[in-house]
């Protein structure tokens, strides 16, 4: 019987030459991760349990990035808490502010993540890095501290599921509308325990960015793992940024799937996922004309630069509605630069946007663009869920970066064609 | 073991957002992220809930972020244990992990109204509603959760590993 490709790293990173879902493994780490909100407790058991040193100062990366640059006195503490902790243990990769980004952007950027890799992240959005065919997963901060002693991790076996995206996806639709339209048709708990494996053409069309993006939300439909088989796009990705050696791996033909799904996704229109669950995705025509207060670009989903010029594209020569605050958060320095240097910000300027440093802050509700009771805003995020981004009576509509920045022009949710025509 | 107490019923798909908010995730203490339990979702939750309660939902309890904080402000404030149709994967591990009992028993949560009071064996594996007399037998925790559980939390059967 064949295995998938998730079967095979979680096989290979246990010694095993065969592993079956269900079945517990203990398995090596190529990479651990952890935030300012989450390393702190993971550094608290660490400590607690006596440990001097991390496995392998090259393999824990801790990111302050949710509440950085500091946003309140608490949050400063945390941070400081990850800065001792990776200059007595010699962290090679800890990113200090100025350095880092929102950490599922930044980890494949800097060629952290590799194809084949093992990787677990206390930050559920870790699952981000099987666009890059490794197998990644969120886990806890108790995880992430036995993680950082021992380099090894105890998984369950996912059971395999396969999602095949047939067709060429429109001018608007990427990563992002793939996965709302998954999510919406599985259920926010419809891969629970389980792995997505995504292929078909759509996929293969679509570049790292976007693949990224639509792995970044697996997790929003309870998934262990969502991965994408590297191919020529992949490797073009790794290869100039890759400072070890990495090893690519595919499903076999005769894989087993406890479900398998089939979309053809030439017609489909850019998603917008209504409060207060991913799962409520809808066609953007049928949220026209709901009026929104803020526009936010950015997060581990949609920061990356294909997002910002996309959003650029639609906002040339454009203003912000006047009852609209726009603001765009690139995700890491080296988008941020690269967004400066391609004349993305002053469009974003022009248009009244407000432009923010590498943060993960209003995603989760932490800073730079909160909701008051009532308010609405469009995210390019992966939460909408009651409160998340503030207030509990506010809404989070969930979009591509196009649709967001649309929406920032016209004051209410607007397919990017209508405000380019 | 046999933990007692009143039930908190709640829906489907329970954040972590709603279970302990991200905007007080600039402290991991676990007396401060306890003031703060379902603080989004229930409001009342706070002033009511005595020591040994239980929180009863339906599916996919915990879903959405990692945080390890959602697990730790329940058990600090003073839930014996949580019963679901379901768990989201990452709550699950945390539990696990910090030694929170969570039990998967949809009959249970079918049966269990809010304010019932509930009587939870969790070495027969049997819930009991003492409202409606109803008796709801679930599978006890796999053999290696067990194992990290009777160790004392995953720190501890980690460093046991590892010494041996």
């Amino acid at each position: 019987m064949g295995m998938t490709i998730t079967e095979k790293i979680l096989a290979a990173h246990a010694g095993l030459d065969e592993i079956r879902p269900g079945q517990l493994i203990n398995a090596r780490l190529d990479l651990c991760l952890g935030n300012d909100i989450t390393a702190p407790i993971a550094i608290k058991e660490f400590e607690k349990a006596g440990a001097q040193q991390v496995f392998d100062k090259s393999r824990v990366c801790l990111v302050p990035d949710h509440f950085a640059p500091n946003k309140d006195i608490k949050s400063a503490e945390q941070c400081a808490q990850l800065r001792r902790f990776a200059r007595s243990q010699s962290l090679v990769n800890y990113f200090e502010v100025g350095q880092m980004g929102v950490e599922h952007a930044l980890l494949p950027e800097k060629g952290l993540v590799l194809p084949g890799d093992c990787v677990i992240g206390a930050d559920s959005h870790t699952c981000t890095y099987g666009a890059l065919g490794a197998f990644s997963t969120g886990v806890g901060s108790t995880d992430l501290a036995a993680g950082m002693i021992t380099g090894q991790a105890w998984f369950k076996v996912p059971e395999q599921m396969k999602f095949v995206y047939k067709g060429t996806p429109g001018p608007w639709v990427g990563g992002k509308d793939l996965i709302l339209f998954t999510i919406g048709r599985i259920g926010v708990d419809g891969a629970l325990y389980r792995s997505m494996n995504f292929s078909g053409s759509a996929i293969t069309a679509l570049n790292m960015d976007e693949r990224l993006a639509m792995c970044n939300m697996a997790i929003e439909a309870g998934a262990k793992n969502g991965i994408i088989e590297p191919d020529r796009i992949t490797l073009e990705y790794v290869s100039s940024r890759a400072a070890r050696s990495y090893k690519v791996y595919s499903s076999d033909p005769d894989a087993v799937y406890v479900e398998t799904f089939e979309w053809d996704i030439t017609a489909m229109e850019p998603q917008v996922a209504f409060p207060h669950l991913p799962e409520n995705a809808h066609p953007v025509s049928e949220a026209r004309d709901i009026a929104i207060d803020q526009s936010f670009i950015g997060s581990c989903t949609n920061g990356r630069i294909t997002d910002l010029r996309l959003a650029a594209k639609v906002m040339r020569g454009k203003k912000v509605a006047q009852a609209v605050r726009c603001i765009v958060i690139p995700a890491t320095q080296a988008i941020y630069r690269q967004a400066m240097e391609e004349g993305l910000f002053e469009v974003f300027l022009d248009a009244g946007c407000a432009i923010s440093t590498p943060t993960c802050g209003p995603c989760l509700g932490g800073h730079m663009g909160i909701l008051a009771e009532g308010e609405r805003c469009i995210a390019t995020s992966n939460r909408n869920f009651v409160g998340r981004m503030g207030h509990t009576k506010s809404e989070i509509y969930l979009s591509n970066a196009a649709v967001a920045a649309a929406s920032a022009v016209t004051g209410r949710i607007t397919h990017p064609e209508e405000v380019l025509s | 073991m046999t933990l007692k107490g009143k039930a908190f019923k709640y829906g489907d798909n329970v954040d972590t957002d709603a279970i302990i908010p991200a905007r007080y995730l600039n402290t991991s203490d676990p007396a401060e992220l306890a003031a703060h339990c379902m603080e989004d979702i229930d409001a009342d939750f706070i002033g009511k809930k005595r020591t040994g309660d239980v929180i009863v939902a339906r599916k996919n309890f915990g879903c959405g972020s990692s945080r390890e904080h959602a697990p730790i402000s329940i058990k600090a404030a003073g839930i014996s244990c949580v019963i679901a149709d379901t768990f989201a994967r990452i709550f699950y591990r945390n539990s696990i992990n910090t030694g929170l009992p969570i039990i998967e028993c949809p009959a249970a949560t079918v049966d269990i109204e809010k304010g019932d009071e509930v009587e939870v064996d969790l070495e027969a594996g049997l819930i009991r509603n003492l409202r409606s007399g109803g008796e709801f037998r679930f599978e006890p925790m796999p053999d290696f959760a067990r194992e990290i559980i009777e160790a004392g939390g995953l720190m501890k059967y980690v460093m046991k590993q590892k010494g041996a």
